[in-house]
């Protein structure tokens, strides 16, 4: 199985296993859901850390480091903003 | 990838599934939270063990100012601007997705000026994902910006139609994607291969606006949403091109979360998501029954006083929060007024409708940041089997989601779409300013029932000045 096979197998399990435990997250926290789910896509700065290795001036390394630099706001912002949000949550 | 990196990425996409996992309950929430956060640092771990040692001024560089970016957003934005910052961060989350595809495209191809075509330097998948990453990355990026724009009031909420923008999108979309396909896997060229990607990107950010602009300001919650699930696909589409199964997963759980709360909100406001993104809904007064203001009969209304009076005799009373609380940051006057009742031996609860707020479960963190127990925040379902036994419900700057045309009216655009009962409690009292419409620009004949008081005023003087009375009697 070709590794593009593989991916699109992990992508649609991944969806299935979003799904079912989604579906199941209470009206109450769909708003630190969505601010959860952008520190989340911050996760392709994996892949910008990866194009930004290497000290060359080059336009492909500045394009890498502005993708850290925006992925890391997502990053960083979504989980804080989430966590202050979820901390103002108080049982009786 | 030594096989140990590889179960360090494993580890994280694990944990991700974990800490949403644990949002599925409030008690767990913020451990939840915390467990994506160390998937997170995990994977960035990961990566850097994996680069190893190289020239990491770039990296340091780019961590160091999103770091501070994102501390700066995160710890200043103000709970009512929620929705703006979501969609912002939608954007960045694209714009990063598409940034990696161009600066990888870069160093592969165009620098070192690679012969043969892109499909033979990275592989056909790499490549052709690397084109889909850049489009949906792209108008994910411009697409936000209009959001935060339109929700800020920056541009104005009104829906802006393009005489045949169904066509020039349909062109768009063929035309990024057919191209994106062509520099990919066709073009033999490196600087060929540059020029192409740069008129795809070009076009990519060009739909993103266009798919956005003819939305109207109401429908914001359904589109941020949407823009959310793409950030994910768009960080999906990157794992594809860098063939990372982590990145695979946690964009695919981003994306499968934007496309179930999109759902949600287009049932709760009764649209279809091909009406809200192609209807340009808002553009005219919505026809049909129902009219304006003056067609009203007559109206029971009061004061302060009066409906002090109304909750003096209730034992349970459910606030009915809509979006005119959050406008007149009404959140902590109507918080006062509940411990108030409660000092007086009754109950109160809250009734929040899935469009109360301006994005999905708005209305529950403003609540919650006015110290207002989760307990007593009921969803639709719960609070409708309850009206009957409700003495008074308050509703307060809310209006569709009340209106019992939803349920009595065939013929009115807001037929079918899901209401809360409030006519259904012994009496209601309605804050409102005025008789005018909400956004379905319809009459809503709750505010000429017979059990219904309209309390005419701001929200935050009315309720304050509801619970001054109530302490008097």
């Amino acid at each position: 199985m070709g590794s593009l096979l593989v991916g699109v197998y992990l992508f649609v399990l991944a969806m299935f296993v979003g799904f079912e435990i989604i579906t199941k997250i209470p009206p109450t926290l769909h708003t630190p859901l969505m601010s959860g789910a952008n520190a989340v896509s911050g996760i392709t700065v994996v892949g910008a850390l990866i194009a930004a290795q290497g000290g060359s001036v080059t336009l492909g390394k500045i394009l890498a480091c502005l993708a850290i630099a925006l992925a890391t706001i997502n990053v960083v912002g979504g989980f804080l903003v989430t966590d202050r949000m979820l901390k103002m949550f108080k049982r009786r | 990838m030594t096989s140990w990196i590889a179960l360090l990425y494993l580890l994280s996409a694990g944990l991700f599934i974990l800490g949403l996992k644990g949002l599925t309950k409030v008690r767990s929430a913020r451990r939840g939270n915390a467990q994506a956060a160390l998937a997170m640092l995990i994977a960035i771990v990961a990566t850097l063990l994996e680069i190893g040692i190289v020239d990491w001024r770039w990296i340091a560089l780019g961590l160091v100012v999103g770091s501070a970016v994102g501390v700066f957003f995160a710890l200043r934005v103000q709970m009512t601007q929620m929705p703006e910052m979501v969609a912002l961060f939608n954007g960045s989350g694209g714009g990063a997705s598409a940034l990696v595809a161009l600066a990888t495209l870069w160093q592969v191809s165009v620098e070192p000026g690679a012969p043969g075509t892109l499909a033979s330097v990275m592989g056909g998948a790499s490549a052709f994902t690397l084109s889909l990453s850049i489009f949906i990355g792209a108008l994910t990026f411009t697409g936000s910006i209009v959001a935060f724009l339109k929700l800020n009031r920056t541009l104005s909420g009104d829906p802006i139609l393009l005489p045949g923008r169904h066509v020039i999108n349909a062109l768009l979309v063929a035309g990024s994607l057919g191209l994106g396909g062509y520099f990919a896997l066709a073009v033999g060229d490196s600087s060929q291969i540059a020029l192409y990607a740069l008129v795809v990107t070009g076009l990519s950010l060009l739909l993103g606006v266009l798919l956005v602009i003819p939305i109207g300001g109401a429908d914001m919650p359904v589109v941020i949403s949407l823009l959310n699930s793409y950030s994910g696909i768009a960080a999906a589409a990157t794992g594809f091109v860098i063939e990372s199964p982590m990145l695979i997963i946690a964009g695919a759980l981003v994306g499968a979360s934007g496309l179930i709360l999109t759902q949600i909100m287009c049932v709760a406001m009764n649209r279809s998501l091909a009406n809200v993104l192609f209807g340009g809904f808002g553009a005219e007064p919505a026809a049909g029954d129902g009219g304006p203001a003056d067609e009203y009969g007559p109206v029971r209304s009061g004061g302060p006083e009066e409906a002090a009076m109304l909750l003096d005799a209730a034992e349970r009373i459910m606030i009915v929060p809509g979006y005119g609380l959050a406008v007149a940051q009404a959140q902590h006057a109507v918080r006062e007024l509940a411990d108030l009742v409660e000092k007086r031996g009754g109950s109160v609860e809250y009734a929040i409708h899935p469009v109360a707020g301006r994005m999905p479960g708005h209305m529950n963190v403003l609540l919650a940041e006015a110290d207002v127990p989760y307990e007593q925040l009921l969803e639709m379902d719960r609070a409708n089997a309850d009206f009957k036994n409700v003495d008074v419900a308050i509703v307060v700057g809310a209006n569709d989601v009340v209106n019992p045309a939803a349920q009595n009216t065939p013929g009115s655009p807001i037929a079918g779409m899901p209401v809360l009962e409030v006519w259904k409690a012994r009496s209601v009292i309605v804050i409102k300013r005025s008789l005018s419409p909400g956004f379905a620009g319809i009459k809503n004949a709750l505010f000429e029932g017979e059990t219904t008081m309209m309390v005419f005023a701001d929200a935050k003087q009315a309720i304050q000045g509801m619970t001054t009375e109530l302490k008097e009697l």
